[in-house]
């Protein structure tokens, strides 16, 4: 299906919602990974919201990107509860592993590293997301052995 | 009829931990002996231990195990299951936590369970189980025998203080809605919980999503609100998933809908997914979202229950503060009143988080003492380490440190020292941490969530991370100091919103308690912890 129609359904999907600017984004993230200015400017054109709007929005929320990303997108957290239970030495290992900085996204696209705010989940300190998998109780070495599997899974489907 | 039921904490701490995979080891042996029939496995939200691996109950025994992984399960059946025998390696000894109030066992020292009762003990995608525990039963007697009004003063006379942290009275946020005139109000329910060391929302919509629901029609009832949003945080999934379940079945049940109880009460709910922004906490902020914008908080007054959502009169409550709600009505204001002190009644759910030995959900009566909390409920502090410090309510909250372990924990007592309860969650420090490291930290969290709107926390806290990141890393000097808490000042008395005014609280608060830390930090560049990188800092320690 051409991209054009396939946002014209999302965005008649929510005619009887009252403001669904942000579920709408979200649908159109899921279906072509981000949020393109070509996408934007389509949804702008059928929402008949204006383009820089919604540009406002989809840089403000953390859950959107307008760039490509990884398969696999790494949430590391680095908030209190975390820190003092060492995830520093946690980023800094999963950051030699990959080569890459927060932010980046290594060569072969497989992953993305970020930093997410509190998860809720601090009990387990420290903590990461990978995709939509919680992973607690942290070391370097835990880290690194999880992201070998996601890099496995990763060129194996490729 | 099963002789035994197992009862599965399914939360999201002990899926992180591989729940799934044991419920999935547990179904199959069941099967291989030849049980299945006589055993009952129940899912359910967080039983209160959260960081001891995989967690279940067998009832009607009551025994907790703890840690366990698919290979114990064998032992768990032959031994528990069917020779009757406790496997205990993995025995847990803490019994189940009494409700309303009434303690079942000591150890369990001053917990109560008003908000939680449910949570950890019903499976939460049943309204069966919910009705069972007298669900539904409050919202029933209100709207066919109580007025709005009535259900107001209720809440009113009960105290109740708002659980987001500002702990405004809730009954006087209702009066306020029901008092303005409006074809249309609404009610939201504010689970955009971001509070780094927070998850107590997150565990209530788990486990026990239906007290959120009959909390919020109450509220509609009690303003005249026909509708409501429940905003929960995007990351939230099963959160998100437990809730719509709820409201699926509530509506199939006539519990939401059209002539609620056969009364002309009308009510109906709508889940709105937040899409990352810590922000969107703030209520204005979070009606900004809804209304499909950035969460930038507005200009107040007006306040909400004047003009919210799409310009009309909206009541915006914590997760927490709906769960008291159906408790208060059924049981009374004075009956809630049995729980805390005299200015700050009923109880506080906490989150123990940081170095403790046992972190995870507590609810406990107002007034409950930081000792208690720490050393007789969370078991005090891992590896023979001493206190440094506690932070109360979140990244914003207050710094409390040894003086303080015998202070009440109450609303009133903490204002007088500068803090206050916040979210309720509890960070613990101990004594090999660095509190300027610890500042730092709080900061980039800031830098990262000012939304961006107004100069001073924009700005103010860039700066204040650069001024941070100086003194850490051995770059600093004395007058750094002096401007952090100049510009901590100026922002708590020009920042537009919450974030930008209570930044700084954790920052002065350090600041207040361990000065000659900063000091040392910024004129000898020495971390006597070892947190911060300084270059000097490893002859320094040697020598």
């Amino acid at each position: 299906m051409p991209e054009i129609t396939i946002i014209d359904e999302i965005v008649e999907n929510y005619n009887d919602v009252k403001t669904p600017l942000i579920y709408i984004l979200k649908d159109v993230q899921k279906e072509f990974g981000y949020l393109s200015d070509n996408v934007l400017t389509r949804v702008a054109k059928k929402t008949k919201i204006p383009l820089s709007d919604i540009y406002g929005v989809a840089t403000f929320y953390s859950l959107f990107t307008t760039k490509e990303k990884g398969k696999y997108i790494i949430r590391c957290c680095n908030n209190a509860p975390c820190h003092v239970n060492g995830s520093k030495e946690v980023l800094d290992k999963t950051k030699e592993y990959l080569g890459i900085d927060f932010g980046e996204t290594t060569k072969d696209k497989i992953f993305t590293l970020e930093f997410t705010s509190c998860l809720g989940i601090c009990a387990v300190a420290p903590v990461m997301m990978v995709n939509d998998d919680v992973y607690g109780n942290l070391t370097p070495e835990k880290a690194v052995a999880i992201l070998k599997d996601y890099k496995l899974k990763g060129t194996s489907n490729v | 009829m099963y002789r035994i039921h197992i009862l599965m904490a399914m939360d999201s701490h002990t899926i992180a931990q591989g729940s799934r995979e044991v419920k999935e080891a547990l179904i199959r042996d069941l099967a291989l002996a030849g049980i299945s029939d006589e055993v009952k496995i129940v899912e359910t939200g967080s039983l209160g231990i959260s960081n001891k691996g995989v967690v279940l109950v067998v009832f009607p025994d009551d025994v907790y195990y703890v840690n366990v992984t698919t290979n114990d399960i064998p032992d768990i059946i032959s031994e528990h299951l069917i020779k009757g025998r406790i496997v205990e390696r993995l025995h847990y000894k803490k019994a189940a936590v009494g409700k309303g109030g009434e303690k079942k066992d000591e150890r369990l020292g001053k917990q109560v369970r008003v908000v939680l009762k449910n949570a950890g003990i019903i499976d939460p995608q049943s309204i069966e189980e919910y009705i069972a525990e007298d669900g539904y039963e409050a919202l029933g007697h209100a709207v066919t025998e109580m007025t709005p009004e009535q259900v107001r003063e209720e809440v009113k006379k009960s105290g109740l203080q708002g659980r987001g942290g500002a702990f405004f009275p809730a009954g006087i946020k209702w009066d306020f809605a029901a008092g303005t005139e409006a074809d249309q109000k609404y009610i939201i329910c504010n689970a955009d919980e971001g509070e780094p060391g927070t998850f107590k929302d997150r565990l209530i919509l788990e486990g026990d999503p239906h007290s959120i629901i009959e909390g919020m029609a109450l509220a509609g009832y009690a303003v005249g609100a026909t509708k409501g949003y429940v905003y929960i945080r995007g990351e939230y999934r099963m959160s998100i998933e437990h809730v719509q379940i709820a409201i699926d079945s509530a509506r199939e049940n006539g519990l939401l809908g059209q002539g609620i109880f056969a009364s002309d009460f009308d009510f109906d709910l709508e889940i709105r997914e937040g899409a990352g922004a810590y922000i969107c906490g703030e209520e204005t902020a979070l009606i900004e979202s809804i209304e499909g914008r950035r969460g930038e908080p507005r200009d107040k007054p007006p306040f909400p229950p004047a003009e919210g959502l799409w310009g009309k009169p909206t009541v915006v409550n914590n997760v927490e503060t709906l769960a008291n709600i159906p408790q208060i009505i059924l049981k009374g204001a004075k009956w809630y009143r049995n729980f805390g002190t005299e200015k700050s009644p009923g109880t506080k759910v906490f989150t123990m988080v940081g170095n403790i030995n046992n972190p995870g959900l507590i609810e406990v009566p107002m007034g409950i003492t930081l000792r208690e909390i720490i050393y007789n409920i969370g078991g005090g502090i891992p590896n023979g380490k001493g206190f440094l410090l506690a932070q109360m309510g979140g990244t914003t909250g207050g710094i409390l440190i040894e003086e303080h372990l015998d202070l009440p924990m109450t609303v009133e007592t903490l204002r007088g020292i500068g803090a206050g309860l916040g979210s309720g969650a509890l960070l613990v420090v101990d004594d090999s941490q660095c509190p300027v490291d610890l500042v730092k930290n709080f900061v980039e969290f800031f830098n990262h969530e000012s939304c961006g709107k107004c100069t001073l926390c924009r700005e103010g806290t860039g700066r204040l991370h650069e001024l941070l990141s100086r003194l850490t890393s051995g770059r600093g000097e004395e007058k750094d100091i002096e401007l952090v808490q100049v510009l901590s000042a100026t922002m708590m008395r020009g920042a537009f919103c919450g974030l930008g005014q209570a930044a700084p609280v954790p920052i002065l608060g350090c600041l207040r308690y361990f000065k000659d830390v900063f000091i040392r930090h910024a004129s000898e560049h020495v971390c006597a912890a070892n947190k911060c990188e300084m270059e000097a800092v490893a002859e320094t320690i040697a020598a």
